[in-house]
């Protein structure tokens, strides 16, 4: 296996840079008529009018699975957080590596101003700084990370729009880990397996040099089981887990009330998981 | 013929090492078929007769993956009243529990190396990390 992937990667290293280097060959060798006739096209980062104007965006029909989590509760009983992750921990055999560089985490703590780089502020309240948040992949509708995997080993499930990987395709270029901008993806730097504290036999661990993260418990939710770390906090109301476009779901009711706030909304890539602060 | 004491001595020499692996295989036990042992507990059935399975089970492994991965069809099979999740652990290794002794039988003889295994766990595996925590 080491070998196959080894030499893919070799041979997909060496196109890559045939790729590059075509573009700069035909760049000296041809004449450049856009900088010749100066004014002859509009630059390239110029606003298309009228396309991102937000409010005109269609909703995508069917079934959105989504999550609100409410930090307040959260943060009312940090027990609740620690056992969710433990729960997701136990549930998909993820490897606790003791040398955080090597960290794999599907569901995380991390400082407010970490997770919402949107809202942080030059003075903001030490209560706002030491608010523990939690992250873990957003789910996004719009996902860059699918534009960017090479073999489809991550892909959008149309039918629920939980943004899924396929571990047997994955060839660990890590563009996907470039291409998310919330840090939600993991690298299996060395064998998980030693550092798996319990096995979960109903699923596999996964093999060093392959990406993972959260999958929405895909495999819980085939079962009719909430996600694990949804059951974690079952009876709390601290993470609603449901279908964003069904009207009459808790999730929405919750949504319909509250007021909540998604990671980096901005960017576009429409996080199907909210937060209450 | 001139060299006649070298080339044919060599010639001899020549087929006896071309045709090393036809009568060393005969000589040696290298050619015995596997005998992969049946699943404990006496479990006959599979879900699909077991000529077919011989033959076809990297098949089928291949479509229930990308039916459960990829199209998110996870339907549970029932066969004669038993109910099997499409999955290598969650419904090929609760029959065949001894992979050891059933899967690399064979994958032994034939010199196969199937990467399964880096990811999911035999129930000797699984089971060797369930007493802790
Ligand atoms: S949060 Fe990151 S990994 Fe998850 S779907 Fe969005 S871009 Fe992909
Ligand atoms: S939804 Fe499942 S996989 Fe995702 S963080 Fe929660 S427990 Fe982990």
């Amino acid at each position: 296996m080491d070998n196959k992937r080894r030499k893919f990667l070799k041979i997909a290293g060496a196109s890559v840079l045939a790729g590059i280097g075509a573009p700069a060959v035909i760049k000296l060798t041809a004449a450049t008529p856009a900088l010749a006739s100066g004014h002859g096209e509009a630059p390239a980062h110029a606003p298309a009018p009228d396309a991102h104007g937000g409010h005109a965006e269609e909703a995508p029909q069917g079934v959105r699975l989504g999550m609100v989590i409410d930090l307040r509760k959260m943060n009312e009983n940090p027990e609740m957080l620690d056992s969710a992750i433990a729960a997701c921990i136990a549930a998909h055999n993820i490897p606790e590596f003791p040398d955080k560089k090597n960290e794999v985490k599907w569901i995380w703590k991390a400082p407010f101003e970490n997770v919402f780089t949107d809202h942080s502020a030059s003075h903001s309240a030490a209560k706002v700084k030491n608010f523990p948040s939690v992250a873990l992949c957003n789910h996004c509708d719009d996902p860059p990370c699918v534009r960017a995997c090479p073999t489809q080993a991550t892909f959008r499930l149309e039918k629920n729009g939980i943004v899924a990987m396929d571990f047997h395709r994955c060839i660990g270029c890590r563009f996907c880990m470039a291409a998310c901008p919330y840090g939600a993806r993991s690298f299996n730097w060395q064998d998980p397996r030693p550092y798996i504290k319990k096995y979960n036999k109903e699923f596999p661990s996964r093999m060093k040099g392959v990406v993972e993260k959260c999958n929405f418990c895909g495999e819980r939710l085939a079962l009719g089981q909430e996600p694990a770390c949804v059951e974690a906090c079952k009876g709390t109301g601290a993470i609603v887990f449901g279908d964003l476009n069904d009207a009459k779901s808790e999730i929405r009711a919750v949504l319909d009330k509250e007021f909540t706030i998604q990671r980096k909304p901005t960017l576009g890539t429409k996080p199907s998981v909210f937060y209450i602060v | 013929m001139y060299n006649k004491g070298t080339i044919i001595p060599g010639l001899i020499l020549f087929v006896l090492f071309v045709t090393f692996p036809i009568w060393f295989n005969g000589l040696t036990t290298a050619g015995d078929l596997p005998k992969p042992e049946l699943p404990p507990g006496g479990e006959k059935q599979c879900v699909m007769p077991a000529d077919y399975m011989r033959a076809n089970h990297m098949q089928l492994l291949n479509e229930w993956r990308d039916n459960v991965l990829r199209d998110g069809d996870r339907e549970i099979l029932e066969i004669n009243g038993k109910k099997y999740p499409k999955g290598l652990q969650m419904a090929c290794m609760t029959c065949h529990s001894q992979k050891e002794k059933f899967c690399d039988s064979c994958h032994t003889y034939a010199a196969v190396d199937p990467y399964c295994w880096d990811c999911h766990l035999t129930p000797n595996e699984a089971g060797s990390k369930e007493a802790m925590h």
